[in-house]
């Protein structure tokens, strides 16, 4: 720590965040900044777990791919991120809890004085400590009530209503009226009941904000961000690190192996193979040459290569698609959510109540100030506090049911729709495959080759080898000692074991059509291939039998040829529709919106984006392309498919547990109404009936803490 | 009378003072990271050569 405030003093420090997907424990915490501290251009780095990113403030010439490496030299995986880091849903939770700490303070001080009022104050007493509630309640109205003011305010000027209305309504008036009281040392003012009500309404809007962070927080963590830039070839032969945003056509950039590419291009040098998952889905390498076109986003495996840009930032084939996302995006903010749907039928009632009410009352001759006094009282009464808090509090308990589960929910209109669907439809690879090779044959290797294997392969970080290393530390093979490893890009790894040599490397030709192999050979004996295959994700049967138990059929939408997606449909026993683009997966999706179905999309691709978008409900696994994962309203984590029976599960479970929580809620209002505008409510009644009917909602709610099981 | 005019200002003085601390310690971001600071007590600093 010494050490860095040296530098504070000298140069303005720059600041980068980076996601650090892998911080997992207290160690990890003081291995990363303690590790990052040892670096001289680094003078101090913060890790935030629960978010799991690390903000480091460092010399101002210190270049992405230097911060990046200070953090590998720590043992971890960065990746930059380059949104900011006030964003305006973390600033709207901040607001929140500010305005529900407000209120509470309010509420708790204005309850101590009426409860002396209700036990029998009198007189000048009374008022002092009605004067007193008033100088305490109207600040915090004016303050803890802007969020439902703002919002009542933005609907009606759109000539709509929503929850908000009857609050602000509520609020005001009988704000007014308990000043009116106050003044003209009247018996009751319902200050109390006000604030409470605040209060009540800003937890659940809260709790509605916390689980949208909670998921916001962690899907962020696991974004694989798509290159922040590349080394470009300038015009003087020197290299230079620039960031994605400052490439333009026609510069060179220079690709290692193991780099994304951050533009469009066309290859002018070298020879390697390209993953293409993140567009097409396909998992296969392709080869490229000079010549072949290459898109942003995909990623060089085998040799450095040389790409004239063609198209940068927003021309780029990912930005296109990006673009058809929103278009698909837009008829999901269209959904209203339940409370809203509520608030539609309950709002005009509850005002047509309270109006009627105070006629009633003045017909019958009683003074238009206690008319007034009594429809203030339903007002107050029907307010929808109770309602307010059964969406929300259902809501967050399952969010975080379903987190401890490894399902993150990104919202709660979300889990809303999630309820609704009635027909799924999977992307194959990496949905209902795990994406990635798995070497299916290395039983059949003896404990010699197995240690070989893993001294080899973990040496290098291509996509086979790192598939091999993970099957055989999972079993605890020990490595062999080899000596003079090195790799040849496009060809394999090499080194020297008691004076063999051994390599682990293409295979011949007579393997090829076998799909994807590597092979073992080792000097004087018969060389051992390693076959890889996608395999299914565990559970996947189970889930769509148990999915097809809910009523919901599946089928497949694959952007892969025919040829591989056949024998994934046999197993599972599915229909699936092959060679997608990502427009044809709209156009399907579309296809049964107008036959009235409700279609979940599950997938994971850059080509899923636009239907993930699309679908009425959609989910992503957490090994999903950037886009996939911004786009579906569910991530889950881990090689197991149940996650998505487990989810639809919980979310209609929720959806029952909110329909009990409405009938609550009305309930109480059967009850409670009568008694309002019979006139028997007081302010003590009123503010019994309120916290008592919130309590139940939210107890009710908390069964939900079993649903993801 | 006399000890309402003395309590009820204690009170509500003793109120804001938690809620201004409550507002202090949002704004200093002590929530951002709850996880965080629940593991980082764990950590052992005794092995930095303090003076």
């Amino acid at each position: 720590m010494n050490a860095g405030s040296s530098l504070t003093a000298a140069v303005a420090l720059s600041r980068t965040d980076f996601v650090v997907p892998a911080i997992r424990c207290a160690g990890c915490i003081s291995k990363i900044e303690r590790g990052l501290l040892t670096n001289a251009g680094i003078a101090h780095a913060r890790v935030n777990f629960t978010a799991k990113r690390v903000s480091i403030s460092h010399l101002p010439d210190m270049t992405m791919p230097q911060l990046v490496a200070a953090i590998a030299d720590t043992g971890f995986e960065a990746q930059p991120i380059t949104e900011l880091a006030t964003d305006p849903a973390a600033a709207e939770a901040h607001q929140l809890i500010k305005a529900m700490a407000v209120s509470g303070f309010a509420m708790m001080n204005i309850m101590l004085l009426s409860v002396s009022i209700w036990s029998g104050a009198s007189g000048v007493t009374r008022d002092l400590f009605h004067w007193l509630s008033a100088m305490i309640a109207l600040p915090t109205v004016i303050y803890s009530g802007q969020p439902f003011f703002r919002s009542a305010w933005s609907a009606l000027r759109k000539r709509r209503t929503n929850m908000d209305v009857p609050i602000s309504i509520g609020v005001s008036i009988t704000t007014m009226l308990s000043l009116y009281e106050t003044f003209n040392h009247g018996q009751h003012a319902y200050f109390d009941g006000v604030v409470m009500l605040l209060f009540f309404l800003l937890t659940g809007r809260w709790l509605d904000a916390v689980m949208r962070d909670r998921a916001r927080d962690g899907v962020s963590a696991l974004l694989k961000q798509t290159a922040p830039g590349a080394m470009v070839l300038g015009a003087d032969g020197k290299t230079e690190w620039m960031d994605a945003i400052a490439l333009h056509p026609g510069m060179e950039m220079i690709i290692a192996a193991g780099e994304r590419l951050a533009a469009d291009g066309i290859v002018i040098a070298g020879k390697s193979s390209f993953d293409l998952s993140l567009l097409t889905g396909e998992s296969a390498a392709q080869a490229v040459d000079v010549g072949d076109v290459v898109h942003a986003g995909t990623l060089n495996i085998d040799a450095p290569v040389s790409v004239r840009v063609t198209a940068a930032g927003p021309d780029t084939a990912i930005a296109d698609i990006a673009r058809l996302m929103e278009q698909a995006g837009q008829s999901k903010s269209l959904y209203v959510r339940v409370a809203d749907r509520a608030a539609r039928f309950y709002a005009p009632a509850v005002h047509t109540l309270a109006l009627a009410s105070f006629a009633g009352w003045m017909i019958a001759g009683a003074g238009w100030h206690e008319s007034l006094l009594i429809a203030v009282a339903v007002l107050i009464i029907t307010c929808p506090c109770a309602l307010g808090l059964a969406v929300p509090a259902a809501q967050i308990v399952v969010a975080g049911a379903l987190m401890r589960a490894g399902i993150l929910v990104k919202d709660g209109s979300a889990l809303e729709r999630l309820a609704e669907v009635d027909l799924a439809m999977f992307d194959k690879t990496g949905t209902l495959t795990r994406g990635r090779p798995e070497p299916v044959n290395l039983d059949d290797a003896d404990a010699a080759q197995k240690s070989v294997l893993l001294a080899l392969s973990r040496a290098s970080r291509h996509p086979l080898s790192e598939a091999i290393r993970r099957a055989l530390e999972a079993e605890n093979v020990v490595a062999a000692r080899v000596e003079q490893l090195s790799e040849m890009p496009g060809s394999g790894i090499f080194a020297i074991l008691d004076g063999k040599a051994v390599s682990l490397a293409r295979p011949d030709k007579s393997l090829a059509h076998e799909g994807l192999a590597t092979e073992l050979r080792v000097d004087g004996y018969a060389p051992f291939a390693v076959h890889f295959a996608d395999l299914l994700r565990a559970g996947a049967h189970d889930t769509l039998n148990k999915m097809a138990d809910m009523g919901i059929s599946s089928s497949i939408l694959s952007g892969d040829r025919a040829l591989s997606v056949s024998p994934v449909a046999r197993t599972l026993g599915l229909t699936a529709q092959t060679s997608m683009l990502p427009q044809d997966k709209l156009d399907a999706i579309a296809r049964q919106k107008l036959a009235g179905h409700k279609v979940l999309m599950v997938g994971d691709g850059l080509n899923d984006g636009p239907a993930l978008a699309a679908g009425y409900a959609s989910m992503a696994p957490a090994s999903a392309s950037d886009a996939g994962q911004h786009a579906a309203d569910v991530v889950f984590m881990g090689d197991s498919l149940a996650p998505v029976a487990t989810a639809i599960r919980a979310a209609r479970r929720t959806q029952q547990v909110v329909r009990q929580n409405f009938v609550l809620a009305i309930g109480y209002n059967v009850i409670a109404v009568p008694l309002a505008i019979g006139g028997y409510v007081t302010p003590l009644i009123a503010a019994a009936a309120m916290s008592g009917s919130s309590l139940i909602v939210v107890a009710n709610a908390l069964r939900l803490r079993s649903a993801a099981r | 009378m006399t000890g309402l005019a003395l309590l009820i200002p204690v009170a509500l003085g003793l109120g804001l003072l938690g809620l201004a601390g409550f507002f202090w310690s949002v704004k200093t971001g002590q929530f951002d990271d709850a996880d965080g600071a629940a593991l980082r007590i764990l950590i052992d600093d005794d092995d930095e050569d303090c003076p």
